[in-house]
This record gives C-alpha cells, structure tokens and sequence, in this order.
C-alpha cells in the first residue's frame, strides 16, 4: 500500500492554518438580510397572542413570520416538529417568531418589540415522573404524528419509543441467580459545543430555486427535510455545507435552516443568514439526551453473567425526531460488549419540557456504560475477583452472540483488554506523592455500532483530468474528523496516483453525489467504500482502453504510478492521462471519451429485527469493541480529580491514517474527560442555568492527560481495505473508566455524573462519617 | 458615531472610519473581510477571535475597534508572508494539530504571541499558554506538539 495506512497530511490543513477556509459564517452575500428569532421564556405553554405589528413598522425591517403560517410537522424519525412554534411552545427557548432585516442590529432591535401572550402550562421536567399517567403531555396529539416503523410511540403518554429486547428467558434466570447487583444511574444533559456556532443562509430565487448554505452534518438530510416541510421539489433545492466547525452530532439533522426558508420565500432573491450566539447554542441547538438507567446483573459464582435487565428512561426534550433512535440504539447494546445468555431490556424516550435532545458522539454508548462498566466492578469485587477477569470471562469474542442473538465474526475486544490493562499497569497499584491526594486506576470496556437506516447509502464520482489528475465529489462532510484526506487517500490508492493530483469536493447537493448523513462513524467505512468502488470503476475503465491501446489483455494490467502498465513486460505501459478523455487512434478517430468513474455503496444484508423482542441475525453492519484504562489522582481536602494517564486501545479494522486516527482518540478522551468531570447543563423548572462558557466549563490544554493510544487491526471485510468505523467509539468508556478509577482511588462510587469535586468530597465525607 | 482611526494592518498602513461601538473582531471581519478570526462565544472565553495587537495576542471580541488606533494588527491572514507559511502554520499541519479548523487561526495567534514573548516554553507553559484557547476537537495534544516541535526546530 502506497498512500492508505500512511500519515498522510491533510489535504484541507493550508486553508486551515492561513484562516482562508470559508466557513457559513465568513459567506457574505449582496443585498443579504439578518435574521433574528423571538424565543420562548417558558418551557411549556400556550401561545394565545403574538403582536408583530411594532417589529414590522421598524424601518429595515423586511419581514416577520409565526408558526401558524408553517404547520406542517417535520422529522428524521419521527414528525414531531415545526420550524416556529405551532399554538404552543415545549421548552425554554424555542422559536416562536422570526423576522430579517437589512442589518443585524435592526433585526436584534426589532425583535425585541414582537409581543407575544403565553398561558402557562404545568412542565415536565423529570423524565421519570414524565412517563406516568398523570403527568402533563407534552405532545397531547402525538397519535396523528408520522413515524418510521421501527419505532413504537405511546400515543396518550410522553413515550415516544418504547424499545423491548428480549433474549432468552432473564426472569428465570434472575430466579436462579446466585449474586444480583442492581443499581441505579444518573446523566445528565450535556452540549456537544462545537466551536463554530450553528449557522445557515438561504436564498430563494424568482423562478422558485431555493439555496441554503448551512453549517450542517449531513447536507442531503437536510435537503430532504426542507424539501418535506416547504414543499419544495429536491431538483429546486440546493443545499451547499462548505465547511463545519465542529460537530459531534449537533449539526446533523436539521436545526435553524428551516427558520429561514419561510423568510427566504418572503423576501425573493435576498439571502438572509442566521448565525447563533454561544447562548443560543447551548438552548436551541441540540444537547445529549438525559439518561436514568437502572443496571440488573446477575452472575454466577464464577463470574460468569448469567443474565441482565436493564431499563433506561430517555430525557429525550421537547422534540424527540431524532432521539427515538438513541433510544432503539442504546436498547440493543444494552447488554454491553459481553456474551450474555439472557437480556431483557426496555428503552424508552420521554418528552419532557428540556431543550431538543439528539444526536451526541457515541449515541447513547456514553450514557449506558456509564452504567454498565460500573456494574460490572461492583459485580466483580463482591465476587472476589478482579475487573479484568470479570471484562476476560464475559468480553464477546469472536463466535459470541451479542444481546440481539447475533452470532459475532470479529472482535479484538480480548487482545484491546490485555493491551490496556499493560499500558495503564493495572496490577500496580499508584501512589501519590501528596500525602493529600490518593490515585487510583480503573479500566471500561465499550462497544458501539453504527446507528443508522439500513439502507443509508453512500456514492461518489471520480472525474479524470486532461493531465492525468482527479476531481473526487463525494457529500461525505470533513467536520474535523479527517474525511477528506482519508476519501483522497483510498482513490489515490486504487488509482495509484499521488494524493496531491486528486482534488476533493464536498457538500453540495447539486454537484456532489448522494450521502446519507456524516453521522454514526460511517464516512470512511461507507463513503470510503463507495469511493473505493468509484476508483475501481474509473480504473476498470482505464484498463479497458489500455488493452485496446497496448494489445495486452486486460487480466494482465494494472494502475501504477499514474501509468497503466503490463504486469509481465513493464515497459509496455500508456499515461493515464492519454486515456483520461479517451482512446485516440492513428487515423484520428476516438473512443469512449472521459473516463469518470461511480461508486455506490449499501451496507450488505442488514435487517430488521423482530418487533416485539428486539431479536436479529444481523440488525447493524458492524460492532466496533475497545477499553480504556485510566490513573486518577484525587485531592482528599477538595474533592478535584485529576486524571493524569489514559491508555486506550480499540480494534479499528485496518487503520487508514495513523495520525488522524490518534486524533480522533485524543479528541475523544478529553470529550470523554469532560463529561465525566465538570460537563453538565444545568436544567431548573425546564430552565437552564448555564448557557456560557463561563458557567459551562469544557476541556482546556492543562486538563489533558498523558495519552498511550494503541489499536487492534482485525479488518472489517466488507470496508474499504479493511476499516470500521471508530471515532465515536473512542469516547464510549471515557467516563465510566474516571468512575472506576475514582473508586479505586477513594472508594466512593458515584453514580452520577459529572463528579465534581462537589461530588467526589461530598460522598468522601459520608463515607468517612459511616466509619 | 464614527471616527476615523490609523493602523497598521498585517503590514499595511490604513485608515478607516469606524463606528465607535464595533468591535475589533466585527471591524476585521466585516469592514475587512478578514474572517480568519471567529466568533466562537462574543465573551472573551474560547478565543477563537484571537489577533496580535502591538505583539500581544488579544480577543478581538472584547476589544473596541477603535483601540487599534496607532497600532500594529496582525491576523491569521498576515502571518503568511508572499504564500511562505510561518513555521506554526507548518508544525500544525505536519503535526496534523488541527481537525475542524475553527480554533485554529486563534490557535496559532496565540502560539505565535507566546513565542514571541517566550522562545522556549516548557510543555507546561505551552499548556497554560493556549489554555484560553478552546478546541473540542483534537484534545490538544497535537497542538501542544507542534508547539514545541517549532521549538525544537528554533533552537536546531
């Protein structure tokens, strides 16, 4: 291999580190107008008046809109949301009106004089108390609503999925037990906070042609559900993603490009751009969803789990259309990366008056091994036996079944384990040389697979050059994660031309070609296939012209250094660049024309599983199994934790680039440390308390620990050369291996995070108290 | 109210006539286009509008545009001189320091100010150093890297 499995720099770095990369933000139009929103100060109530009058008679004011002209309900998986709030408004901040104007300030002033006349309706704010039959609904009509098959609302409740797993018998099984540990777990709302705050523009032309340029995942998505809710023909409907300043799931699916439409269709042929605040950000773009889960294990006294039963409450928020599926997620990992005889889960997502839950690196792994890593520590020291035998006795090997009876070909889960548990010494036990301050270490196992449609496809097309070089259009979006390069990387290497000759373009629904979402850790197992499969159709192409040309048959031909040459006789070779715009003859004729290569990729044979007990052969495309072993030090007089070593390794099938790939593991156990530390919106009466950076604290350089990253490669067959998907796994144990860790420092559990030093000192006084 | 300032902008002097109440960062984006430098938060806490002002690397978010008067600005676009990158530019880039690239040009400023101002920080000063500078993407190590393989590289 040439380029692929090489650190290859990125392709996008110069315009990153000269500023002169355009995010949405940067774009300035002519003739553009600013919009503003006018936002609910109530998490749940009626909307019995709005007056817009003052705000139109504002001079630059071009014009306002509400709800009530928009109420076609739109949604990923569920249609459960207007643009603009419909007769009533579900969580503090929600959008009731918006209006543009010529200048921002205008428009900020203008909004400000929009009148609107609430009755108050009682909140829920807990998911739990949400689900029970007394409590206020939040959406009273959800029987009307459109959902996909796949998920089972209660209509009448605040469920709006009710996900069931059901493997073997586990009342039985709970019967017979010799040890059940049963405990109880908290996480709270957490913000994805990308640096670059969500924005859109759009522009809506005379003959009816409609452009948003937004900071957005998943430009097709978007595109789909814009088309949904405006009635606006896809071939009419340009949605353009030139770059995204972060996403980690905030930016998939649609968020305020749907404020603008309506505007767009008001003001025809002025674009109109949206741009949120960092208080904005953390209100109305979406969080991680809640998670009250409650973890029942039972074992025998060999360690061996004999079966568990689980049930999580989703604070899935006002609108749930795209955490139904968070919910049908975390149900079928609920038994964790471990071969369990018995499961029985429920998964339920819970309206509740709190900001939009949705998509969050990881999609619900974070939240439930949380509770199952810690579970399983518990287990282990009542059994007498150390957490890395309890992780070596129930860890899924290959030939285990997961908790949806699927029989599992690959997992590096064993080999990751041992690698850490060696990197992280977990057999020495640290010391501090503070004498106040303890450190302890702790290890988490974590699995996670795509979650995603079935059928979410991806394509792409290879256009070769006059010269030689490539233009590769794909819609799979770098957000950071390196996608560009690596897609480069994969057609620089089946075409076997240099990196730098092929030219990649992204994120434009009229120009590049179809991609389901850049959601899931997907991209490079599947755009990366569907560009490996567009390579091989422009090099089959190529071969069929050099056999003509060079009278070799073509079994005998291959890509080299940007020649097609005999594998025999490698003198006898033609230029890729005379084929490019195909075959000319001595007598002046031609054939073929340009060589432009299609790829296009489905993940194969992945079907439903049985609707009433979860069960499937094979309802994901792949699992993708790690651990992660970290050394704390905590300060016995302030309860702070440090976490000064974090060793992780994970089976990432063949590795694509070795230092993006440390990246997104960096990256993703500093997330990871976040949350498990200090990360936390803080939600009174449906309120949040902490909509800044100076209240919502994030990592910074002096919280980073010493990092030791290493990986398992067992390839995942039906990727291109071999890749899985991997950069929301990386944070899936972060936070439950902190906890253990904790424990093992101060034997203090806590159960729920953040655990702040608030937390931490709290619990070691109480303990300290009890003797 | 409008007032006429002079500065010196990534090497050329300018004058312009600014509203009294813009700030820096909406002055060098807006009236320059100039928009290396972002928003990130409007409050001074993620510095991802970070510039150079008289060698002191600053939030162009909490400083009024009229300050720059006399000074000497240098943004993310200057620090490339005729196409030729600063050596940060490149030990970012080699270091694959950077994902999203949001922080990054506020990133480098800061870099570029600390060394300036300390040619040879320690890993921990690296660390305190660009600990106003939030990135949600790389976890830093990468970046604190390339700092200090540029550091390296002085003192080669």
């Amino acid at each position: 291999m040439k380029f692929v499995g090489k650190s290859v720099k990125r392709v996008d770095g110069i315009k990153k580190v000269t500023g002169s990369l355009k995010f949405v933000d940067d774009i300035k139009l002519s003739r553009m107008l600013y919009a503003a929103v006018k936002r609910s100060p109530h998490p749940h109530a009626n909307i019995i008046s709005i007056n817009t009058e003052k705000a139109e008679a504002v001079r630059g004011v071009k014009c306002v809109i509400t709800g009530d002209e928009f109420t076609k309900r739109g949604g990923l998986y569920l249609e459960d949301k207007n643009f603009l709030a419909v007769g009533k408004v579900r969580y503090q901040g929600e959008a009731v009106v918006a209006l543009c104007a010529e200048t921002e300030e205008i428009a900020q002033a203008a909004i400000e004089l929009v009148e609107v006349e609430y009755e108050l309706l009682p909140a829920v704010t807990d998911a739990v108390e949400g689900m029970k039959a007394d409590s206020p609904l939040v959406h009273p009509d959800l029987a009307e609503y459109h959902w996909a098959p796949v998920f089972f609302p209660k209509p009448g409740t605040n469920i709006s999925n009710h996900y069931k797993l059901r493997k073997g018998n586990s009342p039985e099984a709970f019967e017979k037990a010799e040890f059940v540990v049963e405990n109880k777990f908290f996480v709270p709302h957490v913000q994805h906070v990308p640096i670059e705050p969500h924005t859109a523009v759009a522009q809506m032309d005379v003959d009816g042609f409609v452009t948003v340029w937004a900071s957005c995942q998943s430009p097709y998505a978007v595109r789909q559900a814009l088309s949904v809710a405006f009635d606006v023909p896809l071939n009419k409907l340009r949605v353009i993603s030139p770059a995204v300043g972060g996403g980690f799931g905030s930016k998939a699916g649609t968020t305020l490009e749907g404020i603008l439409i309506p505007l767009a269709k008001r003001c025809l042929g002025r674009p109109i751009k949206l741009t949120y605040s960092r208080e904005d950000e953390f209100e109305n773009a979406y969080v991680r969803q809640g998670l009250h889960a409650n973890i029942k294990t039972a074992v025998d006294d060999s360690g061996k789990i004999i079966a568990v039963q689980n049930e999580f409450v989703w604070d899935g928020g006002a609108y749930t259309e795209y955490g139904v599926n968070i919910a049908k997620a975390a149900g079928y990992a609920s038994a964790g990366p471990y071969d369990i005889e018995n499961v029985w889960t429920d998964s339920y997502c819970v309206y509740t008056n709190h900001p939009v839950g949705g998509p969050y690196r990881g999609f619900g792994m974070c939240e439930i091994h949380f509770g199952i890593e810690q579970n399983l520590d518990i287990i282990a020291e009542k059994l007498g036996i150390s957490p890395i035998d309890i992780r070596r006795i129930n860890g899924m090997k290959p030939g285990g079944t997961t908790g949806t009876g699927e029989v599992v070909s690959t997992s590096g889960l064993m080999e990751c384990l041992e690698q850490v548990v060696s990197d992280i010494k977990l057999h020495e036990k640290p010391v501090s040389n503070n004498p106040k301050k303890v450190r302890g270490k702790g290890i988490a196992c974590g699995w996670k697979a795509p979650s995603m449609p079935n059928n979410a496809a991806s394509s792409a097309v290879i256009k070769l050059n006059e010269d030689g070089s490539a233009h590769l259009l794909v819609s799979a979006q770098d957000i950071g994660q390196g996608s560009d390069t690596v897609m480069t990387q994969i057609a620089a290497e089946v075409l076997s031309i240099s990196p730098d000759k092929i030219t990649i373009r992204t994120g434009d629904t009229d120009h590049t070609p179809y991609e389901w979402q850049t959601v899931a850790s997907r991209i490079t197992y599947s755009a990366g296939r569907a560009v490996f499969e567009a390579a091989k159709d422009a090099m089959d192409q190529l071969i069929e012209l050099a056999q003509i040309k060079l009278g070799i048959y073509k079994r005998d031909l291959e890509l080299r250094d940007g020649y097609v040459v005999s594998k025999i006789y490698p003198d006898k070779k033609v230029a890729i660049a005379d084929l490019a715009i195909g075959l000319n003859f001595e007598d002046g004729s031609a054939i073929h024309g340009p060589v432009i290569g299609r790829g296009a990729f489905i993940p194969p044979n992945v079907r439903n599983a049985d609707k009433h007990t979860g069960l499937g052969d094979h309802p994901v495309v792949f699992w993708t199994y790690g651990v992660q072993g970290v050394e704390v030090e905590v300060d016995l007089e302030t309860g702070q934790t440090k976490v000064l070593k974090v060793a992780s390794c994970f089976d990432v099938g063949n590795i694509m680039n070795p230092q993006l790939l440390e990246g997104q593991f960096e990256g993703a156990i500093v997330q990871g440390l976040g949350t498990a530390l200090f990360e936390e919106l803080m939600l009174k009466d449906g309120k949040i308390l902490n909509k800044s950076f100076v209240d919502y604290k994030i990592p910074t350089a002096d919280d980073m620990p010493e990092m030791i990253i290493k990986f398992v490669e067992n390839p995942e067959e039906t990727g291109p050369f071999g890749a899985r998907g991997v950069a929301e796994p990386a944070m899936v144990p972060s936070a439950p291996a902190i906890a253990n860790a904790i424990y093992d420092a101060t034997g203090i559990r806590l159960n729920t995070m953040p655990m702040t030093a608030e937390k931490v000192l709290a619990a070691m006084k109480a303990k300290n108290s009890k003797g | 109210m409008k007032k006429w300032i002079q500065f010196t902008l990534n090497g050329e002097d300018v004058e312009h006539e600014v509203d009294v109440h813009k700030t820096l960062l909406k002055m060098i984006r807006e009236d320059f286009d100039l928009t290396g430098a972002k928003e990130g938060c409007g409050a001074g806490e993620c510095g991802a509008c970070t510039v150079i002002m008289d060698g002191k690397a600053l939030n162009a978010c909490l400083v009024f545009a009229v300050e720059a008067d006399g000074c000497d600005l240098l943004t993310i676009e200057g620090l490339a001189v005729g196409g030729v990158l600063d050596p940060l530019q490149v030990s970012f880039i080699e270091n694959a320091a950077l994902q999203c690239g949001y922080c990054t040009p506020g990133m480098i400023m800061t870099a570029k100010a600390l060394l300036n101002d300390n040619p040879n920080p320690t890993t921990d000063e690296i660390k305190e150093g660009i600990s106003g500078n939030l990135c949600r993407c790389t976890g830093y190590k990468k970046i604190v890297e390339a700092i200090e393989f540029v550091v390296k590289d002085q003192n080669a």
